[in-house]
């Protein structure tokens, strides 16, 4: 982790029926290069609604949304060129079912990146390896199990070079016994350096990885430090009571 | 009189079985051309419908000349769709025949223009519910690694619905091919029209009706068989 802001978060603000609803209520947020962010909050907290902001899957009502200096909510902007650098994981890891796990992984470099066949798949299968997930090459995604296609819908974002890489839940559609494979894969990104804002349910790992946890709570940070601060010194009554309820 | 002299006299006598040869040929020749157009103006219609569906909000927050086209091309295709299926086939071809292109001469032509813009509608509402039935997480997907809209429609959407909507499409194309036999009405010599034409000629309902039943039923047994084969070989993925 070094001192460069890559996203920079500026009271942003996501309003439904007129602002009925405020799934977003004014957060300001800074995710430095190399360092794992991590959400967590109960549901309904906004912490997906976030998450999704930061590449735009969710348009903000007000705010800004800084990614190496240039605020990606400003229309005039070329938000494709900007995702090509921020890769998302998702829960339901949203791979494409009528292609090969390799077609999944050099679609967007080839058509994107104009990279050429050969070297999009040699990129595709030195990360396959990495996932241990080279002799699956030529599966289909359903012929994997949840936790194989995560690493797969990771590995498939990591073909792109992002700076940054999003996690939307990526455990909670898991089987148990398959959400350790997927989180080891993840702190092996967040040891060589990776960029993260993840929001999950998984403590331990938030723990164990997170160099910034932020606690979220109807649509406003309500508290945020390391790991340390946030789970074994909580201020707020409302951070007691959560940790108190998952753990 | 025997089933033989029955069928001697339908389709062997004064070479009556070439009034079902050139029929067929018609009958073919309209439902492969307007097959055609239905599928491209279905295809783009289809599109439009469920891009402006799937988009509106996002659009109408940038405003400007994109949101307004798109809305306008939506609405016109609404329009278009709910005439076409609101009326009888039969009336919109008697109409691009006797109203449209009342000069015309040929009328295969025109019925393949009234068969084409029909079934366009068809399939326009069979591609929307394809892209539409599309888990939105597949579009997320896409945007996320960085396509437009247009791409992932392209790269990842489009080769989904084209197996989705396979079966659907099939069974417009079986319904298309039937409904050409409504040609007659406006003087064109498709199978029916020959088929009738034998009837009324011999006085014989029974030969040249069931004959003609009979081609109608085997062709379309056969382009089941060649729709299957296609089918299979498209869910190649899924096993």
């Amino acid at each position: 982790m070094n001192d460069k802001v890559l996203v920079q978060v500026r009271d942003l603000k996501k309003y439904y029926k007129n602002g009925e609803i405020k799934a977003l209520d004014g957060v300001s947020i800074d995710i430095h290069q190399g360092e794992v962010l991590v959400i967590i909050g109960p549901s309904g907290s906004g912490k997906s609604t976030l998450l999704r902001s930061l590449n735009l899957l969710e348009f903000p009502t007000s705010g800004s949304i800084d990614v190496d200096g240039v605020d990606i909510t400003n229309p005039k902007i070329n938000i494709n060129k900007h995702r090509q650098k921020m890769g998302m994981v998702f829960q339901h890891f949203n791979l494409f079912p009528n292609m090969t796990i390799l077609e999944n992984m050099t679609l967007a470099p080839m058509k994107l990146l104009h990279k050429s066949k050969e070297e999009a798949e040699k990129q595709a299968r030195e990360l396959l390896k990495r996932v241990n997930l080279e002799d699956r090459a030529d599966s289909y995604p359903r012929q994997l199990s949840g936790g194989q296609q995560q690493r797969i819908a990771i590995v498939r974002a990591l073909c792109m070079d992002p700076e940054i890489l999003l996690f939307d839940e990526p455990t909670s559609a898991l089987d148990p016994e398959m959400v350790g494979e997927v989180l080891d894969v993840m702190k092996e990104l967040a040891r060589g350096g990776m960029t993260m804002a993840v929001v999950t349910h998984e403590m331990g790992f938030a723990r164990e990885v997170a160099d910034h946890v932020v606690f979220m709570a109807d649509g406003k940070i309500v508290e945020e430090g390391s790991p340390d601060q946030i789970f074994d010194h909580p201020e707020s009554e409302r951070l007691k009571s959560f940790l108190a309820k998952i753990i | 009189m025997s089933l033989k002299d029955q069928f001697i006299q339908a389709f062997v006598e004064n070479g009556r079985y070439k009034l079902l040869l050139s029929g067929f040929g018609a009958t073919l020749l309209i439902t492969l051309f307007s097959a055609v157009i239905g599928v491209i103006l279905g295809f783009v219609c289809g599109m439009i419908r469920a891009t402006y569906d799937k988009n509106k909000e996002a659009l109408k927050r940038r405003g400007g000349f994109s949101y307004y086209l798109l809305a306008v091309l939506n609405f016109i295709a609404k329009i278009y769709i709910t005439v076409i299926r609101g009326t009888p086939t039969v009336i919109q071809l008697m109409i691009s025949y006797f109203l449209i292109f009342a000069m015309a001469q040929n009328g295969v032509p025109i019925a393949i223009f009234a068969f084409g813009l029909n079934s366009g509608a068809y399939v326009s509402e069979i591609i929307r519910g394809g892209v539409m039935s599309i888990d939105e997480g597949q579009f997320e997907a896409g945007r996320s690694l960085g396509f437009s809209y247009v791409q992932t429609l392209r790269y990842v959407i489009i080769p989904q619905v084209t197996k989705s909507v396979f079966p659907a499409l099939m069974n417009e194309f079986i319904t298309l091919f039937k409904e050409t036999s409504i040609s007659g009405y406006v003087g064109i010599r498709d199978l029916t029209k020959g088929g009738d034409i034998i009837r009324s000629t011999t006085y014989q309902p029974f030969m040249p009706l069931f004959l003609i039943a009979g081609i109608y039923l085997v062709s379309v047994l056969l382009l089941e068989y060649v729709g299957g084969k296609l089918e299979r070989r498209m869910r190649r993925d899924e096993r």
